[in-house]
C-alpha cells in the first residue's frame, strides 16, 4: 500500500542565469531534488542560508518555472496544471506579502475574494482568522504600522484564508518572539489536525524537532538526508544516560545489572555510570524499574540525546547556528 | 476566477490605495494649472501664426494639454508597482487563481480613472478662459486620453517589472516621455516647425492623438484625424499592454 503524497518531485532543478557585465553566470540553486511529502504530515525543510529552500518552494508554488525535473503538487502536474495547483495550495513566502497600504481585514478579505469566495463569506472568514491569530488589536490598522511579528502573523493568516489542503510556509516563525512562536506552532499543529498538509522551511532546529513529522536537510541545492527527527538523531549515535550513585559499590553493581539492556557501551567512573543506548527515552522507565527492583537507588539521572544540531553538523560539516549569525 | 471579477477586485484595491491619499491626485494637477496660467498667455500673444488662429489659442492648446497630462501623468505609476513587488504583494497575487492580466488591468484602469478626473477638472477650469467644449466630442476625447494613459501606464509598469528598483526608472521614463511630448505639437503647433521636425513628429504616435483631440474639441467629427488617432493609439496600447503582461510573467526569472 502506498501512502498518498501531496508533493512528489523527481530531479527538480533550478539554475538561475544572470548576466553580469555581459558575462553569463549560472547559479545552480536547486540541483535535482527528490521529495515525497505525505498527506497530512508536517514536512520540514532545513538548511543554511542559500541552500535552495525558498527556490524549491517557489517552484512548487508555481511562481518559478523549474529548469528540470518533474513534480506533482496536490495531485496536479507542475508543468501542465498550474491553475489547479494554485486553487489547492496556500503559499507564504519568506518576504511575506502583506499589502502595507491596506488594513489587516482588507488584506484578508481581498485574499479570500481572489480565491473566488463571495464577499460575505470572505468577511466572516477574515474575522475568524483575526481571532485565531490574535490580531484583534491591530487588524483594523493599515499593515504599514505593524511590528515585524504582527506582520508575519498576517502573512501566515493570508496563506490559509482559502483553507487549502496544502500549505507551503517559508520560515513562518522568523521574526516572532518566543511566545508568538510557540503560538504559531500550536496553530500549525491545529492545521495538521484539520487535515492540512504542511511543507515548511526553517532555520530553527527546535522548530523542526517540535513540529515536523519528517525532515529533509538541504545544503547547496542537494538533499543530504531525510527522515523523522527521531531517525535522524538516532543515526548520529546512541543516547547517553548518566546515573550518579551514593557510593562506588552501588555504582559497580548497577553497571553489571545494566549490561542486560545490551547497551552500545557502558562505562563506570567512580560513582557514575554512563549508559550509551539507543532510544534512551524509551529505555529509561524500564531501566529505573530494574534498578528499583534491585534496591539500587540512583541519586541523580540525566539523559542526553543527540540534537538536530548534531545531525546538521554531521551531515553538512558545519553548525547551522554559525550560519545564522 | 473570472477575468472581470479579478479586474474588479484589483481595481478596487488600487483605487482604495489612491483614495487613501487623494492629495496626490490634486498635487499632480499643479503642473497643468501652471501651463494653463503661466504658459498659455504667451501663446495668446502669438495668435495668428500658422496653426494658431488669432483668438483661438485656448481651443488649440487645451486639447493638447490634456494629451500631455495623459502622457506625463501616467508615465510614473511604475514606482508604486515597485513597492508592491518589493513587499511581495505581487508575488502573493500571482499564486492565487486570479488572472494575470487582471493584476495589471486593475492598475491601468485605476490610472485611467485618476487621469480622466484630472482632465475633467482642467477642462472645467479652462471654460472661463474661453474654451468652448463640444460635449459629444469631449466625451469621445476622454476615451482617447484613457487609452493614452493606459499605454503610458503599461510602459511604466513594464520597466518597473524589468528593473524592480527605482534608480533607473525615472531616467528611463523621462528619456522616453520628453521627446514624445515635444514631438507632438502640444506646446506650439507643429506647423511652425521646420519640415524635418514635422516629419519626425509623424513617427510619434501621440502626435496623432493630439490632432484627434483637437478635432474632437472642435466638433469636426468628419475629420480623418479622429479615426487615425483612435486606431493608432489603440494599436499602440494593445502592444504595450501585451508587453507589460509579458514582463509580469517573467517577473520570477
Ligand atoms: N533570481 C535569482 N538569480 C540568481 N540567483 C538566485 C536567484 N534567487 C536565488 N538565487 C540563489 O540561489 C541560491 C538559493 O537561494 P534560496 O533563496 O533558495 O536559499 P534559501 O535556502 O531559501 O536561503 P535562506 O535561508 O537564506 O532563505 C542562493 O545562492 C541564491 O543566491
Ligand atoms: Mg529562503
Amino acid at each position: 500500500m502506498t501512502e498518498e503524497l501531496v508533493i512528489e518531485t523527481k530531479g527538480l532543478k533550478k539554475t538561475f542565469v544572470s548576466k553580469i557585465k555581459g558575462k553569463k553566470k549560472e547559479v545552480e540553486a536547486v540541483k535535482g531534488v527528490d521529495l515525497a511529502v505525505k498527506k497530512g504530515e508536517i514536512f520540514g525543510f532545513l538548511g543554511p542560508n542559500g541552500a535552495g529552500k525558498s527556490t524549491t518552494q517557489k517552484m512548487l508554488s508555481t511562481l518559478l518555472p523549474p529548469t528540470g525535473g518533474e513534480a506533482k503538487v496536490a495531485g496536479f502536474d507542475l508543468q501542465k496544471e498550474q491553475s489547479q495547483i494554485r486553487k489547492n495550495i496556500g503559499y507564504v513566502s519568506q518576504a511575506g506579502g502583506t499589502d502595507s497600504g491596506a488594513t489587516g481585514y482588507e488584506n484578508l478579505i481581498l485574499q479570500a475574494q481572489l480565491y473566488g469566495i463571495d464577499d460575505k463569506t470572505a468577511k466572516k472568514q477574515a474575522e475568524e482568522l483575526v481571532k485565531r491569530f490574535q490580531m484583534d488589536s491591530f487588524a483594523d490598522r493599515p499593515a504599514s504600522t505593524y511590528s515585524g511579528g504582527q506582520k508575519r502573523r498576517l502573512d501566515v493568516a493570508l496563506g490559509m484564508t482559502h483553507r487549502p489542503q496544502l500549505l507551503l510556509l517559508d520560515e513562518p516563525t522568523t521574526g516572532l518572539d518566543p511566545q508568538s512562536r510557540v503560538y504559531m506552532w500550536e496553530e500549525i499543529k491545529k492545521l495538521k489536525a484539520d487535515g492540512v498538509s504542511i511543507f515548511l522551511t526553517t532555520h530553527y532546529m527546535e522548530e523542526a524537532d517540535n513540529l515536523c513529522d519528517t525532515i529533509a536537510i538541504i545544503d547547496d541545492g542537494t538533499i543530504i538526508v531525510k527522515g523523522t527527527p527521531m531517525e535522524l538523531k538516532n543515526s548520529i549515535g546512541a543516547d547517553i544516560i548518566v546515573f550518579g550513585f551514593s557510593d562506588e559499590n552501588i555504582a559497580r553493581k548497577s553497571e553489571q545489572l545494566l549490561e542486560k539492556f545490551h547497551p552500545e557501551k557502558i562505562t563506570l567512573e567512580k560513582t557514575f555510570v554512563r549508559l550509551h543506548i539507543k532510544d534512551g527515552d524509551r529505555a529509561m522507565p524500564e531501566v529505573l524499574r530494574l534498578l528499583d527492583a534491585n534496591n539500587l537507588k540512583a541519586q541523580n539521572i540525566t539523559l542526553s540525546r543527540p540534537s538536530l544540531d548534531d545531525v546538521f553538523l554531521k551531515y553538512t560539516g558545519r553548525s547551522l547556528r554559525e550560519d545564522n549569525k | 476566477m473570472k477575468l472581470l471579477r479579478g479586474i474588479q477586485l484589483m481595481f478596487i484595491r488600487n483605487m482604495r490605495q489612491t483614495l487613501r491619499s487623494p492629495i496626490f491626485v490634486f498635487v499632480s494637477l499643479f503642473q497643468p494649472l501652471l501651463y494653463l496660467f503661466l504658459f498659455m498667455p504667451l501663446l495668446n500673444g502669438l495668435g495668428g501664426v500658422p496653426g494658431l488662429p488669432a483668438g483661438k489659442t485656448v481651443q488649440i492648446f487645451i486639447p493638447g494639454l490634456l494629451v500631455m497630462m495623459a502622457l506625463f501623468g501616467s508615465a510614473f505609476v511604475g514606482f508604486n508597482l515597485i513597492d508592491d513587488i518589493r513587499s511581495g504583494v505581487i508575488e502573493r497575487f500571482l499564486v492565487t487563481p486570479v488572472n494575470r492580466s487582471a493584476i495589471l488591468l486593475g492598475r491601468v484602469l485605476r490610472d485611467a480613472v485618476v487621469l480622466l478626473t484630472q482632465c475633467v477638472l482642467i477642462t472645467l477650469v479652462a471654460i472661463p478662459l474661453g474654451l468652448s467644449v463640444n460635449v459629444g466630442g469631449f466625451l469621445l476625447s476622454l476615451v482617447l486620453y484613457a487609452m493614452v494613459s493606459i499605454t503610458m501606464a503599461s510602459m511604466s509598469y513594464s520597466f518597473a517589472l524589468i528593473y524592480r528598483i527605482e534608480d533607473p526608472l525615472a531616467p528611463t521614463l523621462n528619456t522616453i516621455t520628453l521627446p514624445l511630448s515635444l514631438l507632438s505639437g502640444i506646446m506650439l503647433p507643429l506647423a511652425l516647425a521646420p519640415l524635418w521636425l514635422q516629419d519626425l513628429a509623424k513617427a510619434n504616435p501621440f502626435s496623432y492623438a493630439v490632432n484627434a483631440s483637437r478635432a474632437l474639441f472642435a466638433g469636426s467629427f468628419h475629420s480623418v484625424d479622429i479615426i487615425k488617432g483612435f486606431v493608432i493609439v489603440f494599436l499602440l496600447m494593445s502592444v504595450v499592454f501585451w508587453w507589460s503582461l509579458n514582463s509580469l510573467r517573467k517577473l520570477e526569472e
